[in-house]
């Protein structure tokens, strides 16, 4: 049986051009047509594009925008490089006070210059990974919580109208805690030498790009 | 030479009865799991109560066993109490704001590791449970076997409790119980976004 098997698969794949001019798929051909069905661009049963359907949507949000990645990125490297307890108070305020933002921003209370703001954040917090510039705990819970409430305030008056908001608000601060950790494992590199200097080259594209926001955000 | 036939015959006859179609109908949608499991799962699949009940079990765990060992029997039998009352009264006032500034005070506490006394603590959970539990028993109201349903909510939030607060006691490097304040102030930062969410309406 085994040899009339590979008899036959023998006889199939020696002649593949006649049997497409026979009008038959070749099995390349149904291969290539089950990975096009399975392309997960069509995936999109369960999901309205830009509502606040769910968890999905709100996961997305924040990491939708360089700029939002840039600073909360940023704050989990700061958080690193000055050790304990910031590593800790900075991914714990961050959040809160952005949700305070979002919060301000979902009452309608205006904020000026929102977006000079985050540009603005990504600017300092850069130039402090940059420079290694240390501040008592206080003041770094402070400069961070203030930037935080920028992004917030943006996030919130964003975020789309929607049936599902409290899922939609789990995977929103779920994105913003898994950025932060994000930042404070790259940060952990810093216990070579090697390590520390790639942070603090990391903390300057983070200005750079903080300077090009602000150049956007003020033109 | 028989006795070695029987078992055989005796477990194909066994395996022939497990196989009577009758008893297949264990997944149908009409039956659903039984009202039981669905409050079972009603519990998971409501998440102001999820995060109340992580929110308690995290605090809990920071305060200690016995904090721990209190509010894993205070919050179910609360919670019990307010699911009798919501079925009891299901035409009460309507508490969503309540709801969500619960578990955000609750995810604030575990973020300031506020060091309250554990009757403090256990009051705040009885609270919790008879408001959430008010709010899980007037959506059984309708249902005709609403009381098994509310069991199995209660059931589900005894397990997590214990299951959550355990874990927590039992950690004692400083980063775990650092991680443990940050998923506290996620839970206070989503209810500060549902706190907004509700006041735009």
């Amino acid at each position: 049986m085994l040899g009339r098997e590979n008899v036959g698969m023998k006889t199939t794949t020696s002649y593949p051009s006649m049997q497409a001019h026979a009008g038959r798929p070749t099995n390349w051909q149904l291969m290539a047509l089950a990975v096009l069905v399975l392309l997960p661009a069509t995936a999109h049963a369960h999901e309205e594009v830009g509502g606040a359907t769910g968890f999905t949507s709100g996961f997305h949000h924040p990491i939708s925008g360089i700029d939002h990645i840039l600073a909360m990125v940023a704050v989990g490297l700061w958080g690193a490089q000055l050790g304990k307890p910031a590593i800790w108070m900075l991914p714990v305020a961050f959040p809160m006070m952005m949700a305070c933002g979002g919060m301000l921003g979902l009452l309608g209370v205006p904020l000026p210059g929102v977006e000079i703001g985050i540009a603005l954040s990504a600017l300092v917090l850069g130039v402090l990974v940059l420079g290694h510039i240390r501040f008592p705990l206080w003041a770094a819970v402070a400069v961070v919580a203030v930037f935080a409430i920028f992004h917030g305030h943006a996030h919130g008056t964003e975020l789309p109208p929607g049936s599902s908001a409290i899922t939609y608000s789990i995977g929103f601060v779920i994105a913003t805690g898994l950025l932060h950790a994000f930042g404070i494992l790259i940060g952990l590199v810093q216990h070579w030498t090697a390590g520390k200097w790639t942070i603090r080259a990391a903390g300057g594209v983070v200005a750079a790009g903080g300077v090009y926001f602000l150049w956007m955000a003020l033109a | 030479m028989m006795a070695g036939r029987w078992p055989a015959t005796g477990i194909l006859l066994l395996g022939s009865a497990m196989l009577w179609p009758t008893s297949a109908d264990a997944h149908l949608v009409s039956t659903g799991f039984g009202s039981f499991y669905d409050g079972v799962v009603h519990l998971a699949l409501t998440p102001h109560d999820v995060l109340m009940v992580l929110g308690l079990a995290l605090f809990a765990g920071l305060r200690g066993a016995t904090t721990a060992r209190a509010l894993v029997c205070g919050l179910p039998i609360a919670w019990l109490c307010g699911g009798l009352l919501g079925m009891a009264l299901p035409s009460g006032p309507d508490h969503p704001v309540a709801s969500v500034i619960s578990f955000t005070v609750v995810g604030a506490l575990v973020a300031a590791d506020l060091k309250l006394p554990q009757m403090a603590v256990l009051g705040l959970g009885c609270m919790a449970g008879l408001l959430h539990g008010y709010a899980n028993g007037t959506s059984m109201a309708e249902s005709y076997h609403g009381g098994l349903a509310l069991a199995g909510t209660v059931t589900e939030v005894f397990i997590a409790m214990v299951l959550v607060s355990a874990l927590v006691v039992s950690r004692r490097a400083e980063w775990e119980r650092i991680a443990v304040r940050v998923g506290g102030s996620w839970i206070a930062a989503i209810g500060m976004l549902m706190v907004g969410w509700l006041a735009r309406g």
